[in-house]
Order: structure tokens, then C-alpha cells, then sequence
């Protein structure tokens, strides 16, 4: 079989299209690249829409614990600390029994038991809190002086924040939030070993490449390829976020920009 | 049997009595790999800094490798490899007659001989070999996000402070023990204590591994039971067993942080940094 045939047959496997049977035995490295690479759609899929909704909910998060009034900063604080004091492997297994039990007590819930709509829904919160905490930093380490000439502006109240603080806010947590990013997309190899359930096995990269390796009993191709595609999509995401802090900070000189400090990879 | 007294019984079965002892299993894990992983990361960082060149890319591309692929990856790879590659190496020693070769397909064969552990070996040999396994992953993971911190911290130690030592007639050797270790410590706590946090949120991967930990038990002894199988029947009651492993988790964090807090503040005593200067006008 052709590699060209086995991209037709198992591209798409991880979304359900295509051949049905996984291959058995005789694994070329054709398949492995292919299956890995198809599963590699849901870790896309669950980062992208984690990070794209957490940036939101993280900016409200931040605000409201940076705020003076107890009703919004405590909550924001009690949220922040639940999400990032525990691990997130626990979350996801807590999330899916919880969401076991609403099933019970209405078929509503039953959705929030498969991992495209649980899973992301835990990631999403996840990822809310850490970059909140981030945002939080970053709103607390705005000078002082920006502030004070946009009051001198006259500016108050939204016109203020969205000119200056969030703008400034973005600037300063801009390193540390692409870290977050990609943290975020390492993160989502944890959802398929944490109780959701693969359906007809359509699992994401890491689920592949641990069938290989259970398989063939020899970890030394599937996870290479694997750690390989990772590379790949963290230089995407440091492509993408690079492009983005050079735009907040084309307003400075050439020697203050911030520069983009990698940090990489530290599990939750 | 109603209530408190029925469940202060359920509390108290044997199974729930591994399941406590399955904390202490995380602890020690955290006891063991935590000195383990300091030794690795100090190792790496020695290399990564050293003046012969093969080493010190040893060590820069022993930190740039873990760090850049998902450590659930790692995990899951490892302790695969490191059974096979120390299996593979007690055949080579044991069994040089052996003329088949040692992946048969699907197959990784090696002599009964260099089985580990042998074949024979009671259970808790069996055990303590997979929880060794996965210490020595945990190390070697954390041990290059450590090596990484204590690189920058080395790096962070004012540069006069060595120049000083260089200008006393101290060989290299002894600047790096007499004058950059002790001083690097305050620079690598920060970073040394994200990482005790990251650590201990990475325990629960220990189920992944194979070993018997909190997450095991609590799916084992959370899932509904029949009045078949025990004497407590129950239904599925795994999301408050969860819930409890994630109380357990937020209290160690926010154990650990008070203690941080209290050892930077303890370690600043004396430095030029911010935080020891600010401690030296108080008092």
C-alpha cells in the first residue's frame, strides 16, 4: 500500500472519516506518521479553542481580582487558586465524573461526557486561570505614568481601559502568555489518558502514538514522531505569537521591546 | 448498619487502607525525586556551563530536549525504554550465547536470565522495580527543568563576585564551590519553587505509570459496588473520591507555599537583593 493511500485512508481517522480499522500489525512508518499526525487535529482543536475563549474569560478574571470591591475580587482569587493549586489531570478526571453524575439527573448534560465538549470545557477553565493570573501580574506592573497621563487626558472609565491598561496590560504579559500557550497545547495530550473515553477509537496524537508503542512494543518510532509534530506546532505557535507581541510593542524604540523568553513546558 | 457508624466501617476497609497508604506512596515519591531531580538538574547544569565542548552540548541539548515535547510523552516513553534498555543491556552480560534477534517482530525477547525482575521474584519486587522506574523518569524530566533554573541562577551570581575570587588566586574549582554555589541558591529559589509545584501536580501521572497511586484507588474504590462483591454496596461515588484527591492537592500547594515563602525569606537574609536589602532596613 501506497503512503499516498494510506494518507486517504487514515487522515482524517482521528475525525472518523475514512478506514475504520486501525492497521493491526506490519506498521509502516507511513501509518505512523499519518495516524499521528490525524490525531494531532483534536490536540488543534482543543488548544485553539481553550486558548482562543480562556483570553476572554482570563481578562475578565484579571480584572475583577485586581478590582478593590470584595464581591468580584474574592471569587476571582478562589478560582485562580482551585485551578492552579490542583493538577490538572485530577480536574479532568473530577470534571468527567462530575459530569457522569449530571447525566444522571438530566440528558441536557449527557454532551459534556464526551471529551469535545468536557474536556475543553475544563481546559478552557484551566487555561482561564493561569492566564489570568498572568493578566493579573501584568495589570499590577503597568507604570504608573501611563495611568497618570491618561487621566491628564481626561480619558475614564472604558475609553481608559481600552486604550491604555489593556492594551499595556497585553504588552507586559505577552511573553509569559505565549509560554501559557504553549503549555496549553502540551496540556491537551492529558485528555484522552484521564477518563474520557476515545469513541471508535478516534483519539488525539498522543492516544495514536501510545497505541503504536503498546502495540509494537517499541516506544523508539511512535513517540520521536510524536515529540517531532510537537516541535513543529510549538515553532507555529511561537510564529504566531511573535508576530503578534512585535505589533503591541511596534510603538517602543528598537532597544525596550520585550523580547520573547521561552520558557517551555511545565506540566499542570 | 446506618450513617456515621456505617460509614466510619467503610472508611476503615482494608482497600481504603491502601488507599491511604497510597498517599504516602505520592510523598515518597516527591521525597525521592525531588533530591534525585536536584542532582540531574545540577549535573545538567554543570555541563551546560563546562569548558569542554561535547559536554556542555551534552547538557544544553539534554535541557532543550525535554523541555520542548509534552513531559506526559516523556513519561509514557521512558519507562518503556528504560525497562528495555536495561533489559537489553543484563542480556548482552547474561546471555552472550544467544544467537536470536531481541525484537522478533512485535516481540522484544530477551533470556529469562536478564527478565527484570526476574521472573520468579515475588510481588513487591515487581512493584518496587515500576516505582523506581518511575522515579528515575521523574528525574530525568525534572531533573532538565532543573538543570535549566540552576544554569540561569549560576549566570545571576553578580559577575564581580567571581572576579574577586579569581583576584584572591582561587582556581577555578574552588570559585565554583567556595563562591558561585553558595551564592546562586537565592537567584534559583524562585524558579526551584515553581518547580516543587509543578512537581507535585505531576504525581497524580504516576497511574499512568503503572503504579498503584491515589488515582488508581480512588477510581478502583469510587465505582459502584454491588452487594455482590462487598459488604458496603454503593453507587458510582468516584467524583467526591476525586473531589477529595483535589482538596488533598490545594492544601499541599498552599502548604508548600507558606514554607517557600518562609525559606526566601530566610535565604535572603544577607544578599544583595531587593528582598535582603529590604530586610536589612527593618530590622
Amino acid at each position: 500500500m501506497s503512503c499516498l493511500q494510506t494518507l486517504q485512508d487514515y487522515g482524517l481517522r482521528s475525525l472518523g472519516i475514512g478506514e475504520r480499522l486501525l492497521p493491526r500489525s506490519d506498521f509502516t512508518l507511513c501509518e505512523q506518521f499519518v495516524l499521528i499526525g490525524s490525531g494531532l487535529i483534536w490536540n488543534v482543536y482543543f488548544g485553539l479553542l481553550a486558548v482562543t475563549a480562556g483570553f476572554f474569560f482570563a481578562t475578565a478574571l484579571a480584572i475583577a481580582k485586581s478590582t478593590q470591591n470584595p464581591v468580584y475580587r474574592k471569587p476571582a482569587e478562589w478560582f485562580i487558586f482551585l485551578f492552579r493549586g490542583s493538577p490538572l489531570f485530577i480536574q479532568f478526571f473530577f470534571a468527567y465524573f462530575l459530569f457522569l453524575q449530571l447525566k444522571t439527573v438530566n440528558p441536557f448534560f449527557s454532551p459534556l461526557t464526551s471529551a469535545w465538549l468536557g474536556a475543553l470545557l475544563v481546559l478552557f477553565l484551566n487555561t482561564s486561570a493561569y492566564s489570568a493570573e498572568i493578566f493579573y501580574g501584568a495589570l499590577r506592573s503597568i507604570p504608573k505614568g501611563d495611568i497618570d497621563a491618561a487621566d491628564a487626558y481626561g480619558m475614564t472609565g472604558w475609553s481608559r481601559f481600552r486604550r491604555i491598561t489593556w492594551p499595556t496590560m497585553l504588552r507586559l504579559a505577552w511573553p509569559a502568555y505565549t509560554n501559557e500557550a504553549i503549555f496549553m497545547f502540551h496540556a491537551t495530550t492529558l485528555v484522552y489518558f484521564s477518563g474520557f473515553p476515545t469513541w471508535q477509537q478516534k483519539g488525539d496524537a498522543l492516544y495514536y502514538a501510545n497505541y503504536f508503542a503498546d502495540k509494537t512494543f517499541n516506544p523508539f518510532v511512535p513517540y520521536p514522531i510524536l515529540a517531532f509534530y510537537f516541535i513543529l506546532l510549538t515553532l507555529v505557535i511561537i510564529g504566531v505569537y511573535g508576530q503578534v507581541n512585535k505589533r503591541l510593542n511596534r510603538h517602543l524604540p528598537q532597544a525596550n521591546r520585550a523580547k520573547l523568553k521561552l520558557r517551555m513546558n511545565l506540566i499542570r | 448498619m446506618e450513617g456515621f457508624q456505617w460509614l466510619s466501617c467503610y472508611l476503615t476497609t482494608g482497600k481504603h487502607v491502601s488507599f491511604y497508604l497510597s498517599f504516602g506512596t505520592v510523598l515518597l515519591l516527591l521525597a525521592v525525586t525531588a533530591p534525585a531531580a536536584m542532582l540531574f538538574g545540577f549535573g545538567g547544569a554543570m555541563a551546560a556551563r563546562g569548558r569542554i565542548a561535547p559536554l556542555r552540548w551534552l547538557g544544553k541539548a539534554y535541557i532543550a530536549l525535554v523541555r520542548g515535547v509534552p513531559d506526559i510523552a516523556f513519561f509514557l516513553f521512558f519507562v518503556i525504554a528504560l525497562d528495555q534498555g536495561i533489559e537489553w543491556l543484563r542480556h548482552q552480560v547474561k546471555c552472550p550465547d544467544w544467537d536470536q534477534p531481541i525484537r522478533q517482530g512485535s516481540d522484544f525477547v530477551v533470556c529469562s536470565a536478564a527478565k527484570m525482575p526476574l521472573g520468579t521474584s515475588p510481588q513487591w519486587m515487581h512493584e518496587t522495580y515500576g516505582f523506581t522506574l518511575a522515579v528515575l523518569t521523574f528525574a530525568i524530566v525534572f531533573g532538565a527543568f532543573a538543570a535549566n533554573v540552576l544554569f540561569g541562577a549560576m549566570r545571576a551570581v553578580p559577575h564581580g563576585q567571581i572576579e574577586t575570587a579569581e583576584a584572591y588566586g582561587m582556581t577555578h574549582r574552588q570559585t565554583f564551590w567556595r563562591i558561585l554555589v553558595p551564592q546562586m541558591w537565592i537567584y534559583a529559589l524562585p524558579g526551584l519553587s515553581n518547580l516543587w509545584m509543578v512537581l507535585i501536580k505531576a504525581t497524580p501521572l504516576l497511574f499512568l505509570l503503572g503504579v498503584e497511586d491515589i488515582v488508581y484507588w480512588a477510581r478502583e474504590l469510587g465505582g459502584s459496588k454491588t452487594p455482590k462483591f462487598t459488604a458496603y454496596p454503593h453507587g458510582d461515588w468516584r467524583m467526591w473520591y476525586f473531589l477529595g484527591l483535589l482538596v488533598f492537592y490545594l492544601a499541599f500547594t498552599k502548604v508548600s507555599e507558606v514554607f517557600l515563602d518562609r525559606l526566601t525569606a530566610r535565604l535572603s537574609h544577607g544578599q544583595a537583593t531587593v528582598g535582603g536589602t529590604a530586610q536589612r532596613k527593618t530590622s
